[in-house]
């Protein structure tokens, strides 16, 4: 019973936080065109040879889509924190995890839709063959995306209450990211490589676990790091 | 926010600095040790030496940031700011180390392995966990609100310490060439005491060093609380 209205309020949260999204887009469409944009330059710094281009597309996929969430993360705390609503919201009652849960589901469908569009770009931009293989590289995208926005709203949580909070996420967040990003990219290379070498396996394992562990973790630790 | 006990007693230097004179003492006399004592090595020459700083920095480094996580979890566990105060004071030291680590490991490195970096495992661990840890320390600058800063630390410090493990085993993973991990068995046993002595002088460098700034961080504190109780007071 309780485990279903913290569900309720999870729903609630990221319905409010999307809708707010929705109705001014100017945030969605300006992080877009950041993916876009990082993607563009990573050709000028790797091109105009296809083959380097091809190589290196997963990785730098990667690169543009997490700095182009980055921009994501703290937004989702500052309208609140501008309008005087992060306070309220924490008078309601319940648990606070379910706050935590709501803002991540939020980013998630944020970044995912976000992920498409830079993915989508990326593939023509960098001549991508799309492998035979795809949905297990759906997976990749979905378990990376995971990754990087539970620790992305976890530290934006933090960082946008900050002074300097610009600095902060991005100093905080991409050390803690190093291992999601280096099993996202070498998983996806190995598979848009057709995956000879059957190594995709091990880096999406590892992918899972670190998601896993750090969905736990950061649920842990949301009600010592949201009240102070 | 601060709604902390201020009941406590900033603790005194004592005799501490007693402590400190005698580890500078015991880091000489290990280090004369190391480089008098201890014979050149057959395939590095003289170079060998610098293990007995390396090596120790990273052994105490590891120690530091263990104690960053005991007093983070003791923080979120009994809520005494002094908690906060020693894993801070902790996690400047250890930061300390780890960029030692690093430095002495480029220096060692570029002559035996003919490369100032190389991407294996421990190297980039050893420097992801660094800049783990300079995150770590500008949040401390960053957040004003003591509490806050407490709160968020201790979080961002078990984080940090979790990951540590998933990152050296993601970096493994993608490339390997440093030597295994060094034990007494596969050191000469006439490296082995010089080693030992110098890690124990780096330990007690470690604690002098967490201790001394854990009492001046106290002192701070203090002079916060004095100034907030003579402001309510209306003085």
């Amino acid at each position: 019973m309780a485990f279903a209205d913290d569900w309720r309020r999870v729903r609630a949260i990221a319905w409010k936080d999307l809708t707010t999204e929705r109705r001014s887009k100017a945030g969605f469409n300006g992080v877009v065109a950041l993916g876009v944009t990082i993607l563009m330059l990573f050709g000028f710094a790797l091109g105009p040879d296809t083959q380097a281009i091809r190589d290196a597309a997963a990785g730098a996929l990667w690169l543009a889509a997490l700095f182009a969430a980055v921009l994501a993360f703290n937004r989702s705390y500052q309208v609140e924190l501008e309008s005087g609503a992060l306070d309220p919201l924490l008078l309601y009652p319940g648990s606070r995890w379910a706050i935590f849960s709501g803002k991540l589901l939020a980013n998630l469908s944020f970044v995912g839709l976000m992920l498409v569009i830079v993915v989508l770009v990326g593939i023509v931009l960098f001549q991508v063959t799309i492998p035979a293989a795809w949905p297990a590289l759906i997976g990749v995208l979905v378990l990376g995306a995971i990754g990087i926005c539970t620790l992305g709203t976890f530290y934006a949580s933090m960082a946008s209450r900050s002074r300097a909070r610009e600095v902060l996420l991005p100093l905080l967040l991409f050390p803690m990211l190093v291992p999601a990003l280096l099993a996202a990219m070498q998983a996806s290379k190995a598979l848009l490589g057709g995956d000879l070498m059957h190594e995709a396996d091990a880096w999406i394992k590892l992918l899972i676990a670190y998601d896993v562990i750090f969905l736990i973790a950061t649920h842990l630790a949301f009600e010592h790091v949201i009240e102070a | 926010m601060s709604t902390q006990s201020t009941s406590w007693v900033p603790p005194r230097a004592g005799r501490w600095p007693l402590f400190g004179a005698f580890t500078i003492l015991f880091l000489i006399a290990g280090q004369v040790l190391g480089l008098t004592q201890s014979p050149a090595d057959r395939d590095m020459g003289d170079l060998e030496k610098i293990i007995y700083v390396h090596v120790p920095a990273a052994w105490v480094m590891s120690v530091t940031f263990a104690i960053v996580m005991f007093y983070s979890l003791r923080y979120l566990w009994k809520r005494d700011e002094r908690d906060d105060l020693a894993a801070a004071a902790a996690a400047e030291v250890g930061t300390l180390l780890n960029g030692l680590t690093l430095a002495l490991g480029m220096i060692f490195g570029k002559p035996t392995w003919g490369v100032w970096w190389a991407w294996d495992a421990r190297l980039t661990s050893t420097l992801v966990l660094f800049l783990i840890f300079i995150g770590y320390l500008s949040l401390r600058e960053f957040v004003d609100d003591p509490e806050r800063r407490a709160q968020w630390s201790a979080a961002v410090g078990i984080l940090g310490a979790i990951n540590v493990g998933i990152v050296y085993m993601s970096v493994r993973w993608w490339r390997t060439l440093h030597q295994m991990q060094s034990s007494p068995e596969t050191v000469d046993a006439t490296y082995v005491l010089a080693l030992r002595v110098n890690a124990f002088a780096f330990l007690f460098l470690m604690i002098y060093f967490v201790r001394r700034r854990y009492e001046s961080l106290c002192l701070v504190r203090a002079a916060d609380h004095a100034a907030e109780a003579a402001a309510l007071r209306g003085a």
